[in-house]
């Protein structure tokens, strides 16, 4: 109803309703308590001026009046936060099932990846109608990610994965914006999210590319030499990852965590710091020999080997780096599944793929 | 109690009692110190104005076309540190509650009368590093100082700006310590805590932040310029370090550090609002609770600056309910204000002006505070346009209105002379609408969308844009309109005497200037705070409503 | 002089006597003291919470700490804090040259302190623990030698802010013994040697912190 006023952005998610409606709550009880005190100071200051109320009668106070001020503000202070809190868990808790994009923000641009393999710079496609959730990082500074559409907005810090998440509604470009300060052409680091139909994003997802982030992954995990260490088997030196992602890890000193995106990168950037039950800490760390978007391969490649789209890869004959000596093991190779079938020279039979040993 | 007798030509002042450079230069006396700081905070003002107008010029047009991006990362950085650090933090506290609390308490001085002025050394050494930044090339990285920007990737005087930060701290430091040890072990026979004038609860309050809070911000711009220098990595992400130890280390401070800003301000109302009313402030119990709750609460919410920065839902909830429960407080004042003015005797100089005008844009900013306490919308509006238009009314419609309040209601106290009255009301007409025509249109923008330590923005946030730059040319003229005509007061103005407003309170019980100890003999208080009844000869009995 | 003579001479004028004058030099040194808490409290909290994330790493760092330095060093402080408490003492008592020789003994003792962490510094320099000029560390266990750096920052900024609080502390000490010599303190006045002695009491304790939490942390004792 309010369109022609420019008092707000477009309402392009599913949040950005129950955000405005709080906000325009807020709105009308800080404009009713403004003019309340407002008014009664005016109708105070002409009544009791002093040519019509030469003598000021001394009042001490009202314990009644303190406690009504002192009451009635906190509880309404008190039914915003409630209000707020319901709202906060929605924009903090993504729907499982969303589908994902990874974002590497760095001085002064925004690229995504999305998992079918699209990349983009500064533009970021998405489908109308699905929960799209956001896994970022940043190679430099902090920024942050501000779509004033959606009503969201998360920082974007260097060393780790941050997320958030949103459901666009209507099709159409909004503002992308920078919103941590990041330097110098941090006003120039804006973009623009493009909702599309949800038939016309899948068209666009598959059209021309390379493949899916985590084939890429896939790659990446041949070439670095992880298959040597990580099998499916028991006798791998590193733990089977598949059906690991999103599943509790425990660890040698006894802490059980959560294998989800920030545990995969820690756990390729720097292996020692947290040590998988019953293994040696003997994974040399990749800190600085990965970019940031290698990693999210990884990482997305992790997460298909744990919800089973994708397997692991066939070793070929020689290791790629020659760090690690293979003894290859009749019953210790994994086979490749169909649905990721690249033609590899194949050393070993294809054996059947056995469940993760955990 | 007595009124002092006029004070004649042949009687020494705490102005005229010592004359040369060295005679200020080397005082101890609380008086002449807060009028070294007056002076030296009014250059700071005005340094921080002008960065403050080539901003709003350039946010003239949405093309970043009259400055270097640079340029322009520099003079919002540079405004807030001078505007913060050099003008809002000592305001005040190091010139009013320098020069009044010993007055207000019956004492002769401070307790530590060469603390106070090495507090003021400290200052202007401080402020040197700070000047010495922005001369060389200036500071980019925002008031704020986030790492790893500040610590790894700016290529600015971030070194020398954070010694400047750390050494003023140590100003502040000195004076809240000086003025709670005053408060505790100086005041008058018979001065008890429930006669003090609400302004003092309103210094000691803020003095116990200054004291607690301040040290932390030292030792953490400090380890920011060690990392800086040694690259010692305690921020660093690229060696473990976390950078939200910074934000957590950094607002731990710095939201406090709003309190030290709006707390001497609210003290000041308390002072202004009585006396132009000829009453005593309604519910006195309250208001003077109220400032020692907010000093309390105060240190409790400071992630709510970073509910979006990283830290968990929890975390975020709890900070986000504290947060609601430090604003009831400030609300408290307020109506204990108003409901002060039912059945008054109200008049309408200057200072009673400021007043209004403070509880106006006060309240509005308090309540727009509301709105970034609720996650879910700060969620939205966060390093948006709202919060620098909701920091602005707090800070200047509140802060620098109470400042100028202040300047106006004790400047026949300080000086012995009074002010053209009718410039001195268009200015603070002048302050009022101008300010609210420059800020407000930016929480338009804010949720609109448009992002703060922008240098250039999309053309639809242009109208508003321009509508808070004439603003601000309005405000600038309320700004410096006062300069002029307290000038020109201390050569032309009408001769004040001692108390000029009839207020009630020590400090007006002796000639204006007063003398170079204050009192000739140290009063004794058998009296209520502001008891107008008393002095207007209007003592009937008090009315204790419910 | 006489005391009654360096109490009148020693009573500033804002005071009604001498023993509210005293009464508000006390509050505010515990006041200041309360600062250096917060002051010193941010570091300590960095350190609490990157140890608890990056414990091995911690232990690593502070295995490399000379441990006999460590003690030794306390040793002194503890000593230094003694013979501070006896210049109080004196100085209540207007013994003059007793004050005098408990000053000089504490100023000693804190000479001795800080050319102990000299040596310390100068090896973790040979060693290659100094974070951003020449840190390098031998990885052998079961952390990120990262984390090391980060504890080495952390070591070097406490005890630096620590030794920078003894220099200053030493310079009180320095002024305290001209003061005496010129005979300004007696048994009626005689404050600032106190205060000066809660200032140092302080710093010393700062130090009985840092000890275990920067050079025992997972000490055992091989036997």
């Amino acid at each position: 109803m309010w369109r022609n006023l420019p008092l707000f952005p477009a309402r392009a998610s599913s949040m950005a309703g129950h955000v405005d409606a709080l906000y325009f709550a807020l709105v009308a009880m800080a404009a009713f308590f403004t003019f309340l005190v407002a008014a009664l100071i005016l109708y105070f200051a002409i009544r009791y001026r002093k040519s019509r109320s030469p003598e000021a009668t001394q009042i001490h106070g009202s314990t009644a009046l303190e406690l009504l001020w002192t009451g009635i503000p906190l509880g309404i202070v008190m039914i915003i936060f409630v209000w707020s809190a319901v709202i906060f868990f929605m924009q903090t808790r993504p729907p499982k099932g969303s589908m994902e994009v990874y974002t590497v923000a760095k001085q002064w641009m925004w690229k995504f990846q999305h998992t079918e393999g699209q990349r983009e710079i500064n533009q970021l496609h998405v489908p109308s109608g699905r929960d799209v959730r956001m896994i970022m990082t940043s190679q430099d500074v902090i920024h942050s990610f501000y779509v004033p559409a959606f009503r969201i907005k998360a920082d974007v810090l260097p060393g780790r994965y941050t997320t958030t998440w949103f459901h666009a509604t209507t099709p159409g470009t909004y503002h992308l914006f920078c919103a941590e300060y990041c330097g110098t052409n941090h006003s120039a680091m804006v973009g623009e999210v493009v909702v599309m139909e949800p038939a016309d994003y899948d068209r666009w997802a598959a059209g021309g590319v390379d493949g899916s982030l985590a084939s890429a992954g896939e790659k990446s995990f041949q070439h670095y030499g992880c298959s040597m260490c990580h099998r499916s088997d028991a006798a791998g030196r590193g733990p089977n990852l598949i059906g690991v992602f999103d599943h509790p890890v425990l660890l040698d000193d006894g802490r059980t965590v959560n294998a989800d995106e920030s545990y995969i990168r820690e756990s390729i950037l720097n292996p020692g710091s947290k040590i998988v039950s019953g293994f040696k800490n003997i994974m040399p760390t990749f800190e600085g020999q990965l970019s940031e978007e290698e990693v999210i391969g990884l990482v997305a490649y992790v997460k298909a080997l744990g919800n089973g789209t994708a397997n692991y890869p066939i070793p070929v004959s020689e290791p790629n780096s020659g760090a690690y000596p293979v003894a290859p093991k009749a019953e210790g190779s994994a086979a490749k599944s169909d649905k990721t079938a690249t033609p590899q020279p194949r050393a070993t039979q294809a054996t059947p793929v056995t469940p993760a040993a955990k | 109690m007595e009124t002092a007798s006029h004070s004649t030509e042949a009687k020494t002042n705490y102005l005229n009692a010592d004359y040369g450079i060295k005679s200020w230069l080397l005082t101890t006396d609380h008086k002449r110190i807060a009028l070294l700081y007056l002076g030296s905070i009014t250059v700071f003002f005005f340094l921080g104005g002008f960065f403050a107008m080539l901003i709003r010029l350039e946010l003239l047009t949405p093309a970043g076309d009259l400055v270097l991006s640079d340029t322009y990362n520099k003079l919002f950085t540079m405004h807030g540190v001078v505007m913060i650090f050099l003008f809002l933090i000592p305001s005040i506290p190091a010139v009013f509650g320098n020069f009044l609390v010993p007055m207000m308490i019956g004492a002769k001085d401070l307790a530590f009368p060469k603390l106070n002025l090495a507090s003021w050394y400290i200052f202007i050494i401080g402020a040197g590093f700070i000047l010495y930044a922005i001369l060389t090339g200036g500071l980019d990285t925002g008031w704020t100082f986030y790492t790893p920007y500040s610590t790894t990737y700016s290529n600015s005087n971030v070194v020398a700006a954070a010694l400047g930060v750390f050494i003023t701290g140590f100003s502040s430091i000195f004076t809240g310590l000086n003025i709670i040890v005053t408060v505790h072990r100086m005041r008058a026979p018979g001065l008890t805590w429930r006669r003090l004038p609400l302004f003092i609860w309103a210094h000691y309050a803020t003095s116990v932040i200054m004291v607690l809070g301040t040290p932390v911000l030292a030792i953490t711009i400090v380890l920011v310029a060690l990392e800086r220098l040694f690259h010692f990595g305690i921020f660093d992400p690229r060696l473990g370090g976390d950078p939200l130890l910074f934000q957590h280390l950094f607002w731990f401070y710095s939201h406090p550090a709003v309190y030290i800003m709006i707390l001497p301000s609210m003290g000041v109302m308390s002072e202004v609002i009585a006396c132009f009313s000829r009453k005593r402030i309604f519910g006195y119990d309250f208001v003077a609770m109220s400032s020692v709750a907010i000093a309390v609460l105060g240190f409790l919410v400071w992630a709510h600056h970073m509910f979006v920065a990283g830290i968990s839902t929890y975390a975020a909830m709890i900070f986000s309910l504290l947060t609601f429960f430090v604003a009831i407080p400030s609300a408290v004042k307020v109506f204990n204000w108003t409901a002060t003015l039912y059945k008054g005797s109200i008049t309408f100089e200057t200072p009673m002006l400021y007043a209004f005008a403070f509880i106006g844009l006060f309240t509005m900013g308090g309540l727009t505070g509301v709105f970034l306490g609720a996650v879910a919308i700060d969620l939205h509006v966060t390093d948006t346009y709202f919060v620098v238009a909701h920091f602005h009314y707090v800070m200047v419609g509140g802060g620098v209105t109470g400042f100028l309040c202040a300047l106006h209601f004790w400047w026949p106290k300080m000086t012995g002379k009074m002010y053209p009255e009718a410039f001195a009301k268009l200015s603070a007409v002048l302050v009022f609408v101008g300010f609210n025509l420059t800020f407000f249109p930016q929480f338009v923008l804010g949720y609109m969308g448009m992002p703060r330590r922008y240098h250039a923005y999309p053309p639809e946030f242009q109208v508003l844009n321009v509508m808070s730059t004439a603003g601000a040319s309005i405000l600038a003229v309320g700004f410096l309109m006062p300069m002029i005509y307290l000038a020109w007061s201390l050569q032309y103005g009408k001769e004040a005497g001692p108390n000029p407003y009839r207020a009630a309170g020590l400090e007006w019980m002796t000639a204006s200037p007063p003398p170079e100890f204050n009192f000739d003999e140290t009063p004794v208080v058998t009296w209520e705070a502001y008891n107008y009844d008393e002095i207007d000869g209007t003592k009937k009995g008090v009315e204790v409503v419910g | 002089m006489s005391d009654s003579e360096t109490a009148v001479q020693n009573l500033k004028h804002h005071f009604a006597d001498l023993e509210q004058q005293k009464a508000t030099s006390t509050f505010g040194m515990w006041l200041f003291l309360v600062t250096e808490i917060m002051f010193f409290g941010g570091m300590f909290a960095s350190y609490l919470i990157y140890r608890l994330s990056y414990y091995n790493a911690w232990v690593a760092g502070s295995q490399t700490m000379e441990i006999q330095y460590g003690a030794i060093n306390t040793a002194v402080l503890i000593c230094s804090s003694l013979t501070m408490v006896l210049s109080v003492h004196s100085a209540k008592l207007g013994k003059r040259k007793m004050t005098a020789i408990c000053l000089i003994l504490t100023l000693v003792l804190g000479f001795a302190f800080l050319g102990i962490k000299g040596v310390e510094y100068y090896g973790h320099w040979v060693h290659h623990e100094v974070p951003g000029l020449n840190f390098h560390f031998e990885h052998t266990g079961n952390y990120d030698p990262r984390h090391v750096e980060i504890f080495f920052s952390l070591y070097f900024a406490m005890t630096g802010m620590h030794a920078v609080h003894m220099i200053i502390g030493a310079g009180l000490l320095t002024w305290l013994l001209i003061a005496n010599a010129r005979g300004r303190f007696s048994s009626e006045y005689n404050s600032p040697v106190e205060m000066v002695g809660l200032y140092w009491h302080f710093v010393d304790l700062i130090w009985i912190y840092l000890f275990p939490l920067l050079y025992l942390i997972s000490h055992h004792h091989n036997g």
